[in-house]
């Protein structure tokens, strides 16, 4: 069997919430904000990872492109393990240069001193050393490569336009040509019409190139277009993960089923949404023996406070964290063991 | 650069007066003393006390010294003073802030500390006690005017650089290979250059008042030698007997100085922002 590109295994990353005292030696608060996450992403493939906000989708995305240090768990990409290096040296590993991240915020990402120009050839000159005639060439074809025009590389960031800055961002990210792309919601922050041209950019370039993707995304139709796989999270844990149109067509875990219908749906027809109650449950210290989701869920019963679910194979690459998974929609609750 | 300069100069004509004064003093400082009309250390005693006339534009002082010659004179070392002492807390006190914000931590709380402390004293009494104790020499003046001028610079270049540090472009940045000391000068810093310059260019106001201040009260530049704060000193027993212009024109001249600077450092601060930049 051949080497999955990136293999995670056991990913968590917890945040001290507020101050621990000074005299005890018990560790403070802390926030769970990504919890015993695995993947694994196969070469060329494209895993979408969906979540409400404050899931944790962000902070994976960091963890994956290394800008931030897992608290535990193992990173491997291409056989190589990468949590071993701090982040702050990871800017002169060599697999740097194959890892690169599109930023959610395009005209934030870019430094507002650089023209498009300085912002693509920054990477290609730290990280390939190309210098004069070849970076210049380096740049122009990565700006062809995503549709900018060469008349606008000698611009600011704040004299593009938000698709241009988009497509710049985008370029700065293929310049290298990583081999693993993540993208942190690279559409969110852009207008209905652009976010079309942006993601069949993408689609394009990742047939085009070969690279992998890890697509953050809110937005449950852009992840089906453009995924192979998807993994949905809730308050730091995947809950579901599996085949993008097979758990969009018959989802197992009852927080993607609430996802997917409150997703607008592609013909247009507006159906009753079943709002989900409440709010999720703070991350601060989440209480290991309980589903997190348990309070919101429609199935939630006794055993969900008692045991939390772990992910249980339903077919072939799928799984999902529910008790009731795999027993169609809940209907009968499985006996507890013992 | 320099279409941006005409730019703006166009959009607000203050700085363009603010420019041209500024090129006047430095003027003054370069050729001021190859051209004084007047030798600044001679005195007449027979032409004393002279009002302002054709011959002696700004009048003459109580040894018959020409008050213009030596106002022009003293342009090169209250600018020298002033220019010496910005460049040297620009250079400890921005980088000390830069390192602060960037790396937080223990250098955070010793750049924290040492401002903290400066700024527990009155400032100018802190620069008389340093000049007072290491002597009244001319880089001693300087080191003083550094010195209590260094927690400004110690804030400012903290502030803006943790600001930056969560920037989006600082983490492109690292996904681009930069290592962190790369990222505080390559991409952290030229940010915060422009303010940088408004600070230096209003300090620089502050620091030949302090430097001329320090000379008014005997602690500074010694007579004979010209400087404006010693003049405005020397002048100011003069006011009661009727002879004023002995302490108005080289107060004058040391008020036109500070007022350009601060006016600069507005106009400055339009010009180099890339934002404005059309």
């Amino acid at each position: 069997m051949t080497i999955p590109l990136l293999d995670v295994a056991e990913l968590s990353r917890r945040f001290p919430a507020g101050r621990r005292s000074w005299l005890s030696r018990a560790p403070g608060p802390q926030v769970h904000a990504v919890s015993d996450v695995t993947i694994t992403l196969g070469r060329g493939e494209a895993l979408g990872l969906v979540g409400e906000s404050g899931c944790g989708k962000s902070t994976l995305a960091r963890l994956l492109s290394r800008l931030l240090d897992p608290s535990e768990g193992s990173i491997r990409f291409d056989g190589r393990e990468l949590s071993f290096v701090p982040a702050r040296h990871f800017a002169a590993d060599p697999a740097r240069r194959r890892i690169q991240l599109v930023f959610q915020d395009a005209g934030e990402s870019i430094n507002p001193r650089f023209t498009a120009w300085d912002a693509i050839a920054d990477p290609l000159r730290t990280l390939l050393g190309l210098r004069g005639e070849d970076l210049a060439a380096s740049v122009a074809e990565a700006a062809a490569l995503c549709g900018l025009p060469e008349a606008l590389l000698g611009r600011f960031p704040h004299q593009l336009s938000g698709g241009q800055r988009a497509r710049v961002g985008i370029a700065r990210a293929v310049g290298p040509r990583p081999d693993l792309m993540i993208l942190d919601e690279p559409t969110a922050a852009l207008d209905v019409s652009v976010q079309v041209t942006i993601l069949k950019l993408l689609a394009e370039l990742r047939a085009r190139l070969g690279m992998s993707y890890v697509f953050v995304s809110h937005d449950l139709n852009v992840v089906r277009l453009l995924c192979d796989r998807v993994a949905v999270m809730y308050l730091g844990r995947i809950v579901e993960t599996g085949p993008a149109e097979a758990v969009f067509r018959d989802p197992r875990h009852p927080y993607t089923r609430a996802l997917i219908a409150a997703a607008p749906a592609l013909d247009g027809i507006r159906r009753p949404v079943p709002l989900l109650p409440a709010e999720p449950r703070s991350p601060v210290d989440l209480s290991p023996s309980l589903c997190a989701f348990h309070g919101r869920c429609p199935d939630g019963v006794e055993r969900c406070l008692q045991e939390r679910p772990v992910l249980r194979r339903m077919e072939e690459g799928w799984e999902a964290a529910c008790h009731f998974a795999g027993s169609k929609h809940g209907a009968l609750p499985q006996t507890l063991p013992g | 650069m320099i279409a941006s300069f005409r730019h703006v100069v166009g959009e607000n004509p203050v700085t363009g007066f603010a420019f041209a004064l500024f090129s006047l003093l430095v003027l003054a400082a370069l050729v001021g003393p190859s051209q004084a009309p007047f030798d600044p250390l001679a005195s007449d005693t027979m032409a004393s006390l002279r009002p302002p006339n054709g011959l002696h534009w700004f009048g003459t002082d109580q040894l018959g010294r020409d008050i213009f010659s030596r106002c022009l004179v003293a342009a090169r070392l209250d600018l020298g003073i002033a220019a010496a002492s910005v460049a040297l807390v620009f250079l400890v006190g921005g980088f000390a802030g830069l390192a602060a914000g960037f790396y937080g931590g223990w250098i955070d709380m010793a750049v924290g500390r040492v401002a903290d402390t400066v700024m527990a004293f009155p400032l100018f009494v802190l620069a008389m006690g340093i000049v007072a104790a290491l002597g009244n020499t001319v880089p001693n003046i300087v080191l003083a005017t550094a010195i209590i001028n260094f927690p400004l610079y110690v804030r400012v270049a903290r502030a803006e650089t943790v600001v930056r540090r969560e920037a989006g472009f600082v983490d492109a940045a690292r996904i681009s290979g930069h290592r962190d000391m790369s990222v505080l000068l390559r991409q952290v810093m030229p940010n915060i250059l422009p303010l940088m310059a408004v600070q230096m260019s209003l300090t620089m106001g502050y620091a030949i008042l302090n430097a001329a201040g320090l000379s008014f009260i005997g602690l500074g530049v010694r007579p004979p030698m010209p400087e404006w704060g010693i003049m405005v000193a020397e002048g100011a027993g003069f006011i009661v007997s009727g002879e004023w212009w002995v302490a108005l024109f080289p107060g004058a001249v040391l008020m036109v100085a500070v007022f350009c600077f601060n006016l600069l450092g507005d106009g400055l601060r339009d010009v180099l922002d890339p934002r404005r930049r059309t």
